[in-house]
């Protein structure tokens, strides 16, 4: 049984600034799930992507099947077997399903063409194969998160993956479909002998599926152990270096006026679909709303409409009592809202601009950041971001290097804190904590409750039940695009709430 | 009234739509391809006055209009490689090296030009074969049309249905597309986009050479004047940014400009060249705006900009 398929030997790697790396030595054996845990920015990923031969190591050596890793290519790492899916998709969203899949071994007519039917068939073979339901001829773009994780894992397992790299594939998905990633995982190990490495921020997860876990933090691997020798809390400790208590967390005041007001909201997805069907609800200050929905039941949309980032066919929203309906970002923002949005690399931040330039976004025409003839002001920038670098517990190379660098819970944490800093009167989240470690997890938390505390009225939306049940005053669930119940967090079960959710049971409005 | 009508859409302004359009068309095929790969070509204007040049500079010294075409492809190629190493292996900005190429090409052209043929330009040198079929003459308004063209204008619908098939039938290209879209997807793939885009980089260096040998070796015989492309590079990046990168929709595109053209070219004889001559122009601004409008009308949400941003 413990026969090793990766030999990692004294891995060391070095980017400017960082040692994401740091003498790392670890086997992991042929049939087994291995779970990889670590704060953010610990270097999971940097270890993963250099297995699939995306950086070369500055130190060290990787064995492969027993055999040395001579180049540090994923051309080299897919013909020795490995597969991997990125914590950000690798897919081209303009393209199939099924050519996705095939990419780099495209089927060919008369050796030149590509043949489309061929590429279906196969595709279709695999999705049999694996369980992995998709429509091979339906675009990506035009996919789920969910549905396009299953296109990345067909992908590697087009390319003949025995190894399977997972980095945070459940860290977008929705608890089903979280439960039917594991399903085929388990069957896939089981049937097929495949090694799966997996990486998450969810203990449970952890407990759930591996065999063995390995905790990293800051560079180095800590601790390998059996899993079923372990507990969640043990393993939390491990990972920050001290005891993570998920304390109760302290919510005071009562709510005050009406905050953010939507009334008969309809709204159209990309394709041109209803996605918010007359849906109302409104926020006080002081209270914490919660939506509870599965992904694509249009509360993605209902956000950006609040936000301005969605046109709204018909309904209004008001924010602070002023009608912001259909109006710019700006001029929302102007009337006191921010914007935590799910998507972090697409519409949160700029990947090219430093960190620090992420940081001051939306506040560079403020006096402070100018000088003389408007120029803006460095050493006053560089202070105020070195500041809320501090602050929010950031790590990364720093606020000048290049944010789409950071690990991806860090780009989380640049995020929220630049909008938690403008201190509004409203603030709209999504996803708070996706991709988020445990520690950090908690210090989110707490900031949410601290502005609630102080008078902000917040809507919140999450894929995680827990998250929504933890945080919120009151809790709405909406089911293709209108709300199905209203509920106040305490008088409810989630398993209630989970019925409201997928649309078996519904309040008449 | 009748008499200006017939006159206008008469065979001869559909022959003149044909070779207005045909070196725009070129170069749009070729732009295409950096296009799909994620570079913003504006240097395509300077590509095809140096390939105008070469091809009649080639056709003097041999005598041989094949020869300007070799000499000029080969030039083609050099200018493709080297936009590739500044753009692609330097990472300069696309923009800047595009202005630079067209600025450097009317200098070095303008330059050569006066030292090789003098002050009154080249003239009379071999030009490339016109096609005049027997059986084309029998149709009564397509025969006018078609017969008498350049060889180019046929070369380059053959070339222009190969790019579309290259582009959205083969394995190549969908690996220029992706390294455009999303390069980051090749190169997990274990493909470098960057050779993607050296690839429609030389591509693009070559039609816009061969757009350039239509200008001076495909309409008068062997001529070349400063300055000739005379913005042509633009229109064709306009044609572009049209068809969304389409060579079939692009090659159109310039069918269009090529009518306009052509009927400005009619309506001399009516109202003031002045005006006349801005017609293309205004043309080029209407499918901009085009353009704009319907990618108003397409974002719903702002998460469609992700699949256009750069790498
Ligand atoms: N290409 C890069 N250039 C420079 N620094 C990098 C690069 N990639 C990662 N880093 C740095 O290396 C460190 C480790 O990053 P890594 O992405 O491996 O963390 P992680 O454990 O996966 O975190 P998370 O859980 O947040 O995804 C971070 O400090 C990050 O800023
Ligand atoms: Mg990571």
């Amino acid at each position: 049984m413990s026969e090793p398929v990766v030999e990692f030997r004294h891995i060391s790697m070095q980017f400017p600034g960082v040692l994401a790396n740091d003498d790392i030595s670890l086997t992991v054996n042929k049939g087994e799930v291995f779970a990889l845990v670590g704060e953010n920015g610990a270097g999971k990923s940097t270890l993963m992507n250099l297995l699939y031969g995306i950086y070369t190591p500055t130190g060290g050596e990787i064995y492969i099947r027993g055999r040395r890793v001579e180049r540090y290519n994923p051309k080299y790492a897919i013909d020795q077997g490995v597969g991997m899916v990125h914590q950000h998709f690798m897919l081209v969203p303009s393209f199939t399903a099924a050519q996705n899949i095939v990419m780099r071994k495209e089927p060919k007519k008369l050796g030149l063409f590509y043949d489309n039917a061929e590429a279906i068939r196969q595709t279709r073979a695999l999705v049999e194969e694996y369980g992995l339901e998709v429509d091979p001829t339906e675009k990506v773009a035009d996919l789920s998160v969910g549905l396009q994780q299953r296109v990345e894992i067909l992908k590697a397992l087009y390319r003949g993956a025995d190894i399977l790299i997972l980095d945070e594939p459940t860290a977008v998905l929705t608890p089903q479909e979280t439960d039917e990633l594991f399903a085929v995982l388990r069957r896939i190990v089981a049937e097929k002998q495949m090694t799966v490495i997996l990486i998450t921020h969810k203990l449970g997860e952890v407990m759930a599926i591996s065999d063995r876990v390995g905790v990293m933090r800051k560079g180095r691997l800590v601790n390998v152990k059996n899993t079923s020798e372990v507990d969640q809390r043990q393993i939390a400790s491990m990972m920050v270096g001290r005891p993570v208590l998920y304390e109760a967390l302290e919510k005071t005041g009562t709510p005050g006026e009406l905050r953010i007001e939507v009334a008969h909201l309809r709204c159209l997805d990309e394709r041109g679909l209803p996605a918010v069907r007359d849906l109302s609800l409104s926020v006080r200050s002081g209270e914490v709303l919660g939506i509870a929905a599965v992904e694509g039941n249009g509360q993605s949309e209902l956000i950006e409409a609040i936000a301005g980032m969605q046109h709204i066919e018909s309904g209004s929203v008001k924010i602070c009592g002023k009608d912001v309906t259909n109006r710019s970002p700006a001029e929302i923002r102007a009337a006191g809202l921010a914007h935590v949005p799910e998507d972090r690399l697409a519409t949160g931040l700029s990947a090219e601009a430093s960190v620090g330039e992420n940081l001051l976004t939306g506040r560079q025409r403020e006096k402070r950041f100018r000088k003389a003839f408007d120029f803006l002001d460095r050493s006053s920038v560089a202070r105020y971001a070195g500041e809320l670098y501090e602050r929010f517990d950031i790590r990364g190379a720093g606020v000048d290097a290049a944010a789409g660098d950071m690990s991806g819970g860090n780009m989380q944490k640049v995020v929220i804190a630049r909008e938690f800093n403008f201190d509004t009167p409203v603030l709209i989240i999504a996803q708070p904590t996706r991709g988020v470690d445990v520690g950090a997890i908690e210090f989110i938390h707490s900031r949410i409750i601290e502005k609630r505390n102080a008078g902000c009225a917040i809507l919140l939306c999450s894929a995680d039940l827990d998250e929504v049940f933890r945080l919120s005053d009151r809790i709405v669930t909406i089911y293709e695009g209108r709300v199905t119940g209203e509920f106040v967090t305490d008088q409810v079960t989630r398993e209630e709430v989970g019925y409201y959710m997928t649309g078996a049971r519904e309040v008449a409005q | 009234m009748n008499d200006i009508l017939g006159r206008i859409f008469s065979a001869g302004t559909f022959q003149q739509m044909l070779r207005s359009a045909t070196p725009v068309a070129l170069a749009a095929i070729g732009g295409s391809m950096t296009e799909h790969a994620g570079i913003m070509n504006i240097g395509m204007d300077g590509m095809i006055l140096m390939g105008a040049f070469f091809a009649v500079l080639g056709s003097f010294l041999f005598q041989s209009a094949m020869a300007g075409l070799a000499l000029t492809l080969g030039v083609g190629l050099i200018v493709g490689l080297f936009f590739a190493l500044l753009v692609v292996k330097f990472k300069s900005d696309e923009f800047i090296i595009g202005c630079a190429l067209n600025t450097f090409a009317l200098g070095l052209t303008g330059y050569l030009s006066d030292s090789v043929f003098g002050a009154s330009g080249a003239k009379g040198n071999p030009s490339l074969l016109v096609v005049r079929l027997p059986f084309l003459r029998k149709i009564p308004f397509i025969g006018t049309v078609l017969n008498g063209q350049s060889i180019l204008v046929w070369v380059t619908v053959v070339l222009m249905v190969i790019m579309w098939v290259f582009v959205y039938k083969t394995p190549h290209g969908f690996w220029l597309r992706a390294s455009g879209e999303k390069p980051e997807t090749l190169r997990t793939a274990g493909i470098s986009p960057e050779r993607m885009k050296w690839i429609a980089s030389i591509l693009c260096g070559l039609f816009c050479a061969l757009a350039g040998a239509y200008l001076s070796l495909g309409q008068l015989s062997g001529t070349f004047s400063k300055g000739m492309s005379n913005s042509r590079g633009y229109i064709a990046f306009a044609c572009v940014i049209f068809a969304a990168a389409h060579p079939g929709k692009a090659y159109l595109a310039a069918l269009m400009f090529g009518f306009f053209d052509a009927i400005g070219m009619r309506l001399q004889a009516y109202v003031s060249s002045e005006l006349t001559q801005m017609i293309p122009y205004i043309i080029t601004i209407l499918m901009m705006i085009y353009v704009v409008v319907r990618q108003n009308n397409r974002r719903r949400a702002p998460r469609k900009l992700q699949g256009m941003a750069k790498s």
